[in-house]
């Protein structure tokens, strides 16, 4: 296994306990949180969550548009079903079920 | 059996399926990729954080930069600074525990202590631990359970990685229909949209993250996912 590879684990373990570490060394007993810090806490999650779909999708071609048809419906399965049952397991193994299945059909 | 042990195991219930469920679609992907099934051992119990994990694997395979990487957790995790700030005094007095009870607060972890006193006579910070340790026990076997079967078995797992797609799907379907951070929601989805379109699907991350925190800033003022939370 590559340097890069080992390094690349590495920074994303050591960011993350960072992350999590990091309210316990700067807010001992008494301090409190500085509002932009805050409501950047609040607001990211979600911004992060639309980018991280775009992400995601964005190597899929839409040219022409048959070669997006199982990313699309993969996706309208996912969103419809969970808005159904509201169960995540179940969205997304279906999701993936459907998005398997389908470029399997239509290569 | 310790009293600890039993509350600690059925309160980790509900999250051992989606643990063990999606920790086998990690290891399964990891392998795809063609990383030793062991790694996926590796980096559930070092990493330890569900969806930045599926991201790893894409930083991996495409060679991304550790710049890249670094910048790309800290906005998938940033939320995390959120959970250790409201469990700041739940885990003051956690002793020797707290390094390990810190480390191990996930989405799920948090969930499931953020609420709730544990039940009355029992060793807090042990069924704190009990609680995290074991959450981390059924995505690293799940894990290790998925890179297992995806090396071993003749399938073809092509696609596999679909479940990314549908987990980040899930996850703003749920953040929609809770209606409370729409706005932020499109901001992202919209200035991914316009660094794709200009800069291309190799490189448009960077100037995405730039665009979202400019648009988070100018427009604090109109958010209404406001003041509530602590």
């Amino acid at each position: 296994m590559t340097l890069h590879g080992a390094l690349t684990v590495g920074v994303v373990a050591l960011v993350t306990a960072l992350i999590r570490f990091a309210p316990f060394l700067l807010f001992p007993p008494g301090r409190t949180l500085p509002p932009y810090i805050a409501y950047l806490g609040r607001a990211l999650p979600y911004a992060a969550i639309g980018m991280l779909v775009v992400y995601c999708l964005r190597a899929v071609d839409f040219q022409p548009f048959t070669a997006a048809l199982p990313d699309v419906l993969a996706v309208a399965l996912t969103v419809f079903s969970y808005r159904k049952r509201r169960s995540a397991l179940l969205s997304i193994t279906l999701g993936t079920a459907c998005y398997m299945l389908l470029i399997r059909i239509m290569a | 059996m310790r009293a600890e042990t039993r509350a600690a195991f059925i309160k980790t219930l509900p999250v051992s399926a989606s643990y063990l469920v999606l920790g086998f679609g990690f290891g399964v992907l990891l392998v795809s990729r063609g990383y030793p099934f062991y790694w996926a051992l590796i980096i559930s119990l070092t990493v330890y954080a569900g969806s930045m994990q599926f991201v790893l694997v894409d930083l991996l395979s495409g060679g991304a930069g550790l710049v890249t990487a670094a910048l790309m957790t800290l906005l998938i995790n940033a939320r995390h600074l959120f959970y250790g700030i409201s469990m700041l005094e739940k885990y003051r007095s956690a002793g020797r525990k707290k390094p390990y009870l810190i480390f191990a607060l996930t989405d799920e972890t948090y969930s499931l202590l953020c609420a709730q006193d544990p039940p009355a006579g029992l060793d807090r910070y042990r069924y704190y631990f009990e609680v995290s340790a074991l959450g981390h026990f059924y995505w690293a076997l799940g894990s290790l359970l998925g890179a297992l079967a995806g090396a071993a078995l003749p399938w073809d797992f092509q696609g596999v990685e679909f479940s990314m797609t549908a987990l980040f799907v899930v996850v703003f379907t749920e953040q929609w229909m809770s209606a409370q951070g729409r706005l932020p929601a499109l901001i992202g989805l919209g200035s991914s949209l316009a660094c794709l379109a200009a800069f291309g699907p190799g490189r448009f991350i960077l100037p995405s993250m730039g665009l979202i925190l400019l648009l988070l800033t100018a427009l604090r003022s109109r958010m209404s996912i406001g003041e509530t939370q602590a």
